[in-house]
């Protein structure tokens, strides 16, 4: 059933402003590191001095045309910068370097999974690449603001989609889906906290069957739940005007995390007239088919097609999906898997090793057990030194130091018996202690066998091996 | 396309020039007489034209840069022209969003 | 007098120690403290900067091609330590961290600076009066008369017809090389688009801009040109071109070269005199073995309507950057918010002229008029590029008059924008389309003032405009000289 609220469809495309990965800035060369002193990565260019002309920086080029690819979009071979002039106090030059008419990238399409495990598409009307304004420092000061130029200049990338998402859920999951094709492709370190992504939002209402009305921009969002937030608070506002009789104005707003409500952000009267026009200090952006293919043939699997090998692997489409969503997390994956049972692999990393993140929190990124040492926790399973169950014991101890598993199985004695000798005294001594139950037992209550293997097992500190207990066990009942 | 006063004064705005009331009728005229002169362009026939916007003959493509840090860490060159220099920022009027 | 050498003359006495550079800039000071105060040409002065400079050039080993010439940089070129006002209140005493490509390859060279010369506000202008450090006087000037000198560009000219400084850079948009040659006399070069850096030249309209040199002889500036030109990679539409021994090509015979003349130039109301000149420069040229042939640029009449839409335009993106917040001028009253202090600042920032031009690039940008008059004139620009490329397949090079009248005066000018517009008639198509063109003296007006003729050439050739503008030198043989300095 198609997500409503009170009989309203929501209508949701999102512009995402995504900061490209690179050392140099887009059009200068100034670091582009977060967190440094004010204004310490600000060129003269940054700066907006008299005189100062940009010059482009390939590798955001050759990272726009990755994530185009990434998007399986038409990358343009041809494409120019046009000049978006306003006034602000972070905007040195008095206009940004954007590219209006001719992006580098144009249509693509990108596929979203949803909770329930349904799959949609979602159109990429563009990809284009522009540069960031600075920072403006309001809480410095009783009646200055203050402004820090770093951002000035680095690149982003704006990414627009289709009007194609119905619910906060699908915008949440196209986000979501964006962040891992470019954390993939290495282009954009997704990073929201510190605005290398953040979205502005469009949304309107309709009824079903209707054609599109009026929509409002929600400016600015940084994160994936605020995203979904907002779709829903705006659209619930909007909702309640049409239905209190009123029309919805086309406008820019702001969404007030703290509230969960969105409130209008600039009055009419200052309504934009950004003068586009052709940036006269850059000629055309001009590459070879080349070069595109260049990059192609270089880029690393991305998600879908990881996904899909992993289910050829023998994983669930969930598992798979799980599996692949941070890139890091699939590489761990493949490390712990390499060479062994995949599937059980899968159970160990999404089962344990997931949970223990969470406990710890703490990420793939800096776990605390390395995918070897896990690797061959898996590998003493399948040999048979340890049990299953002693393993999630060694797994623990692992998460202390990321030790050996075979070391901690070795210094703690936790190696499998299995000597008859050893697993028939202690199944004798459970018998013996239990002589009421294998009465039991030997008159039809067949369940109890599962109580004499724990008991045996208990007594042999789970040492045991699983199989030679059971056959002992079942040779003297049954003698 | 004639401008009236309201123009002259969006127009001034969008550019951020402060303009007094008693200077609109001067600035509209010539702004108008301009406009007048420039309109002989709609005249000439530019069906099928490529519009021409850079100015190197014989047409240019980007060069590009390497991606490698050259610039920056300059701050006290960043701000020795400022005209209100707060710590290691440039100040302005408090900007209310 | 060794403010009388040319550039050439000088690099020759400074060889055979004749004199050094210290000489050679003391003496120029001394004339720049005798002359300025009446032309105002020099806007800043550092005497003691240039005396060093001459004293660390005399004491280099390794000579540059321009060891120890001095030389005045229009105040639109950045200079590391030195202020740099764009002949603008808006950028106060701004000074750069910087020095702009074409004068830290001039210094590298061995160049002393004089200082920096006035110009029109932003190089808005053909007369350099909408400076805000005020006009400066053409030293053609006769007796209580103040004339103007051209612009914008104008104390770039005067200084060398002054004998101020040998050689000067100036900046060209539309004409304002071109134009205050031909005014003062002397001559000077706009080359092809890319050919010079624009890095560090504080832009008016960037596709558009360009700089070159003046000098009082062709070769002169071809021996400046060299200096000034080649590829740099900080500015994007720099031309990646070899630079040819310019200088070599003053002294080549223009035998054979096929001289263009546009019918659409001989305009209705051209002045006699000018006209005179023209034709005496096609029979100078044909005299020296040069073929004269008919051609047409049917275009050219729509030139300036379209130069004032493109120019101002990127203009009022250009000069956005001036808002009081990062260097120059600010003003803000008392409880003023941000937009108050930009719409202060460059109100009292910028002059008429240059919030004239502000305010029509911000208008035909707009929403609703881009394409009616930006579109349009981009239009119009590339017909007027393929008038010039047809026009090459039958000549080598165009002459044309540098300007449509000789000098005037400074309370003559016409106070109707669109009228003072028509200064740039004859040397705006070149800016528009990309191609080099150069202002050589060729006669005297009836009242004694210097007039120019103007050679165009296909891009990136401007040897053809150093070897045919060396030969209507030699043929004018040109060695008046303004009164205030004979």
């Amino acid at each position: 059933m198609s997500y409503t609220i009170d009989g309203w469809e929501l209508v949701i495309g999102l512009e995402v402003h995504a900061q490209v990965t690179s050392q140099a800035k887009l059009f200068s060369g100034a670091a582009t590191a977060f967190g440094a002193a004010p204004n310490s990565q600000v060129s003269f260019v940054d700066a907006g001095m008299p005189g100062m002309l940009p010059v482009i920086n390939g590798e955001c080029v050759a990272q726009a045309v990755r994530t185009g690819l990434g998007l399986n979009a038409e990358i343009h071979l041809w494409s120019r910068f046009d000049r978006k002039n306003y006034f602000y106090a972070d905007l040195p030059q008095g206009y940004q370097i954007s590219q209006f008419a001719h992006p580098i990238v144009g249509k693509g399409e990108v596929e979203i999974t949803l909770a329930d495990g349904t799959t949609k598409t979602v159109g990429i009307t563009r990809l284009h690449l522009e540069q960031d304004a600075g920072k403006s420092l309001h809480d410095q000061h009783a009646t200055k603001s203050f402004i820090d130029l770093n951002r000035s200049g680095v690149a982003l990338m704006e990414i627009v989609s289709e009007p194609d998402m119905r619910s906060p859920e699908e915008a949440g999951a196209y986000l979501t889906k964006l962040r891992q094709i470019m954390r993939y492709l290495g282009t954009c370190d997704g990073n929201m906290d510190e605005g290398s992504l953040r979205a502005d939002v469009n949304v309107s209402v309709r009824k079903p069957g209707e054609g599109f009305r009026t929509r409002c921009e929600v400016k600015n969002v940084n994160s994936i739940r605020f995203v979904m937030q907002a779709v829903e608070a705006e659209a619930r506002r909007q909702i309640e005007v049409w239905e209190s009789g009123g029309t919805v104005d086309q406008e820019t707003r702001l969404f007030d995390t703290g509230r969960g409500v969105t409130r209008s952000m600039r009055s009419k009267e200052d309504a934009h007239d950004y003068r586009y026009f052709p940036d006269p200090d850059l000629p055309p952006l001009v590459f070879t088919k080349d070069f595109v293919d260049g990059l192609k043939a270089a880029l690393p699997e991305l998600p879908d097609a990881r996904r899909a090998r992993y289910v050829a692997m023998g994983l669930s489409p969930y598992d798979a999906h799980v599996l692949t969503l941070e890139k890091d997390t699939a590489v761990f994956f493949e490390e712990v898997a390499g060479g062994r049972d995949a599937k059980l692999a899968a159970n160990w990393v999404t089962g344990d090793y997931f949970a223990a993140l969470n406990r710890l929190k703490r990420d793939v990124s800096d776990s605390p057990v390395s995918a070897r040492h896990l690797g061959r926790l898996l590998d003493l399973i399948a040999d048979g030194t340890i049990s299953g169950k002693i393993a999630k014991d060694v797994f623990e101890i692992m998460l202390e130091a990321d030790e050996d598993p075979a070391s901690i199985v070795e210094s703690r004695g936790l190696k499998q018996v299995k000597d008859t000798g050893a697993i028939e005294a202690a199944a004798d001594a459970v018998l013996a202690a239990n002589a009421d139950k294998v009465a039991e037992f030997r008159s039809g209550k067949d369940k109890l066998f599962g109580f004499f293997v724990g008991q045996v097992m208990k007594a042999m500190q789970g040492k045991g091996n699983p199989a030679l207990v059971n056959e002992v066990l079942k040779a003297k009942l049954q003698g | 396309m004639s401008l009236d006063a309201e123009t002259v004064k969006r127009v001034a705005r969008l550019a951020r020039l402060r303009v007094e009331e008693n200077e609109i009728p001067g600035l509209q005229a010539e702004l108008n007489g301009i406009l007048g002169w420039v309109e002989q362009l709609g005249a000439v026939d530019t069906e099928g034209v490529e519009p021409l916007a850079g100015g190197n003959p014989g047409g240019a493509s980007l060069p590009w840069r390497e991606d490698r840090v050259t610039g920056g860490g300059v701050v006290e060159k960043v701000l020795a022209n400022a005209p209100d220099r707060e710590g290691d920022y440039f100040g302005v009027p408090k900007v209310v969003e | 007098m060794l403010t009388e050498l040319t550039i050439v003359g000088a690099l020759k006495a400074l060889e055979s120690g004749e004199t050094n550079a210290v000489e050679l800039a003391e003496a120029h000071l001394r004339a720049i403290e005798a002359l300025n105060p009446r032309l105002n040409a020099y806007v800043t002065l550092h005497a003691e900067r240039t005396l060093d400079a001459a004293r660390e050039s005399d004491a280099r080993k390794e000579r540059g091609a321009l060891e120890g010439i001095p030389l005045g940089l229009k105040d639109l070129f950045c200079t590391e330590g030195v202020r740099t006002t764009a002949g603008s209140k808006i950028l106060g005493d701004f000074v750069p961290p910087y020095e702009s490509t074409v004068t830290a390859k001039l210094k590298a060279a061995g160049a002393v600076s004089l200082g920096k010369l006035n110009l029109d506000e932003f190089a808005m202008g053909s007369t350099n009066s909408s400076s805000a450090h005020g006009p400066t006087i053409n030293p053609w000037s006769p007796g209580n008369r103040k004339l103007v000198p051209g612009g914008s560009s104008g104390a770039s000219a005067a200084a060398v017809a002054a004998r101020l400084a040998p050689g000067t850079m100036a900046t060209d948009t539309g004409g304002s090389i071109r134009q205050p040659a031909a005014f003062c006399g002397v001559a000077g070069i706009k080359p092809t688009y890319g050919r010079v850096s624009r890095w560090g030249i504080i832009a008016y309209a960037s596709s558009l801009d360009q700089a070159g040199p003046m000098a009082r002889t062709v070769e002169d500036c071809a021996i400046l040109l060299r200096e000034m030109a080649g590829h740099d990679a900080k500015d994007s539409t720099s031309a990646d071109v070899p630079v040819p021994d310019f200088a070599a090509a003053c002294g080549r015979s223009v035998k054979g070269m096929r001289i263009g003349v546009p019918a659409e130039y001989r305009l209705e109301g051209l002045s006699p005199e000018i006209a005179r000149v023209w034709d005496q420069g096609l029979e100078w040229l044909k005299e020296a073995g040069a073929q004269i042939v008919p051609i047409s640029l049917p275009h050219t009449k729509h030139a300036l309507a379209t130069y004032y839409i493109v120019a101002p335009a990127e203009a009022s993106s250009n000069l956005a950057r001036y808002d009081g917040v990062r260097y120059g001028l600010r003003v803000a009253g008392q409880g003023d918010g941000l937009n108050d202090l930009y719409e202060r600042s460059r109100a009292a920032g910028f002059g008429a002229e240059v919030r004239r031009r502000i305010l029509i690039g911000t208008y035909v940008l707009s929403a609703g008029y881009y394409e009616a008059y930006y579109l349009k004139a981009q239009k119009l620009r590339a017909l007027i590029r393929r008038d010039f490329e047809q026009a090459w397949e039958s000549c080598d090079a165009i002459l044309t008059p540098a300007t449509p009248t000789a000098a005037f005066a400074l309370d003559d000018q016409p106070s109707d924008p669109v009228t003072m517009y028509l200064n740039d008639v004859f040397t705006v198509t070149a800016n528009l389309a990309g191609i080099p063109g150069i202002s050589v003296p060729a006669g005297l007006s009836a009242e004694g003032l210097p007039l120019g003729l103007q050679i165009l050439g296909r891009p990136f050739e401007e040897e053809t405009l150093f070897a045919a503008g060396a030969a209507l030198e030699r043929a004018a043989n040109f060695s008046a000289k303004p009164g205030m300095v004979a």
